[in-house]
């Protein structure tokens, strides 16, 4: 089963500009799905035309194969959307919104109080429900959109950097919450520039690029094509830096020290040849995770 | 997701939530939505009414104040059902949160009926509280109450659209205050709340027939005192024409999601 199929989508607005040339998107349902791409690349767009927000110019578009565009009434059921912009009423209580929402679905507001309740206690909000949107905090803010595209429960979940200035310990309950819903079917799909989000959550990615999808499959698939990483090292101060077959070694500073190590090398190799160049080294880390790195390379080769 | 429901039912539930989403509203701001109409009517009954309407005698048959009562409360009903509406839209669309609208199963008929009847209970809780106010200083008196509830609806119903219609097309706040300022009142003021039409020149008289608050006023006048400047038929004619127009005005803009959808 497909939760979201996407043929030939293009959005042309009046001035000519095409925000997304053409894409082909196929998300399985109960899959955690990142849509990677950089600023500008069309994620937001796309999002907006399969929440029916923006109006595609060609192309089709079904959710759980219902047409967005013959049915939208009824696609829209399916759908919960947590939009990357904050927009919710500043002047109305927590509550009230959670209940106005669940109304657009059709849940009745006796109903809808017990759903609001499960959620604002879920996002830790619950203290909250008497108090206007105005009053809470940019994360607090952040996790009432999330609980409000909830209110229906809905069955596919679309979420535009829904961690944007959120900090770390608010992020990762929100990551704890998000793995718990997809496990029990939610389908969903991610949006953000925390490649470690996607990697740490998501199975199925789709990289986007100037309106056009560059890649697209499975997260460990992807990842497994990648020939390289790059290390940071921190060492004893050394003078020259060695030369050693097969890695690229950079120096940082004079006490560290960055290598790309190839796939097929290994690490054994490059400690070996730094132990006999007589640099210790006292620890290791990723320069940056390994689909930030791939997501990079896919992006700076569309570039050049 | 209430999949086991049909969208018939589910666009009923919606309904009922704007409209009580919109009551709350305007009751939530009851010092700003309320209160100055209330205080509005009282001024004009005290200066227009007793103080210079003394000295004016009758017209149309009655007492100057007595003819000036379905006038105050028929301008309450126009002012509060239109801003109402264009107040509460604009917002929405000002701060984005109509999307929680546009990313729903409800259809655009619903958005624009939750609106209008969000408007239209404003407007006649007002009109309601302005000749609660005047009784005061008129007494009660009632010369069809089909007729003028029937006005006060279809007036209300008819700048809710308006007002609905005038949210879609600002861009700024200040585009939501143009039309109440520089064409809703003028037409209201020139409308006959304080004056009969057969005061003026030949000429004049005429030209104020183009102005459909005219027909409104005189209509409900005609439902309180039985007195109008036209036959009721006039009244009753123009305020629907202007309904369908408006009413249907406002479906196409939602519907097609000119200027709340990119």
């Amino acid at each position: 089963m497909t939760a979201l199929s996407i043929r030939s989508l293009v959005k042309r607005y009046d001035n000519g500009f095409e925000a997304v040339k053409g894409i082909d998107l196929d998300v399985p349902a109960g899959s955690f799905y990142a849509l990677l791409g950089p600023n500008g690349a069309g994620k937001s767009t796309t999002i907006g035309m399969i929440s029916s927000l923006i109006k595609p110019t060609e192309g089709s578009i079904k959710v759980f194969d219902v047409d967005t565009q013959s049915h939208p009434n009824d696609a829209k059921r399916y759908i919960g959307l947590v939009p990357q912009e904050i927009n919710l009423n500043m002047w109305e209580k927590c509550e009230d919104i959670l209940c106005y929402q669940a109304g657009y679905y059709g849940v009745v507001r006796r109903e809808a109080l017990k759903r609001a309740e499960v959620l604002l206690k879920e996002m830790d909000l619950w203290e909250k429900r008497h108090q206007p949107v105005r009053t809470l905090s940019g994360g607090m803010k952040r996790r009432m959109m999330i609980a409000r595209a909830l209110m229906h429960n809905p069955k596919l979940l679309i979420l535009d950097e829904p961690t944007a200035g959120v900090d770390i310990e608010i992020r990762r309950s929100m990551w704890r919450f998000l793995e718990g819903l997809n496990q029990s079917g939610t389908t969903i799909i991610l949006t953000t520039h925390y490649l470690e989000e996607a990697e740490a959550l998501c199975n199925k990615v789709g990289i986007i690029d100037r309106g056009t999808i560059v890649e697209q499959g499975d997260v460990k698939a992807l990842l497994s094509r990648a020939n390289y990483e790059t290390f940071v090292l921190d060492v004893d101060a050394y003078s020259i830096l060695p030369e050693v077959d097969g890695f690229v070694l950079t120096g940082v500073n004079a006490e560290s020290i960055e290598v790309q190590v190839p796939r097929e090398r290994g690490i054994n190799t490059l400690m070996t040849a730094l132990t006999e160049a007589n640099i210790r080294v006292f620890s290791m880390r990723n320069k940056s995770n390994r689909l930030e790195e791939f997501f990079l390379r896919l992006v700076q080769k569309g570039a050049a | 997701m209430e999949h086991s429901q049909t969208l018939r039912e589910i666009n009923w539930v919606a309904f009922k939530t704007i409209v009580y989403k919109e009551i709350k509203r305007f009751l939530r701001i009851w010092v700003q939505t309320i209160t100055p109409p209330a205080v509005n009517a009282i001024l004009y009954l005290l200066i227009f009414g007793t103080l210079i309407g003394s000295r004016v005698g009758e017209m149309g048959g009655h007492r100057y104040l007595d003819f000036i009562v379905p006038g105050i409360a028929m301008m309450a009903i126009i002012i509060n059902s239109y801003s109402n509406v264009v107040s509460s839209f604009f917002s929405s669309k000002f701060m984005n949160h109509i999307e929680e609208l546009l990313v729903s199963p409800v259809h655009p008929l619903t958005i624009v009926a939750g609106y209008i009847v969000g408007g239209v209970c404003r407007g006649l809780l007002v009109g309601t509280l302005v000749f609660s106010v005047a009784a005061i200083f008129v007494g009660f008196n009632m010369h069809s109450w089909v007729i003028t509830v029937t006005m006060a609806v279809l007036t209300a119903t008819m700048f809710a659209s308006a007002g609905l219609i005038n949210a879609v097309f600002a861009q700024t706040f200040d585009d939501t205050s143009i039309i109440p300022n520089f064409i809703l009142t003028p037409l209201t003021y020139f409308g006959g709340i304080f004056y009969s039409i057969e005061l003026l020149p030949e000429f004049w008289q005429n030209m104020s027939l183009a102005n459909p608050v005219l027909y409104m006023i005189n209509g409900f006048r005609y439902g309180v005192l039985g007195v109008s400047d036209m036959p009721i038929s006039w009244s009753i004619g123009a305020v629907l024409l202007f309904n369908v127009a408006f009413m249907g005005l406002a479906y196409y803009l939602v519907s097609t999601g000119k200027g709340i959808k990119k």
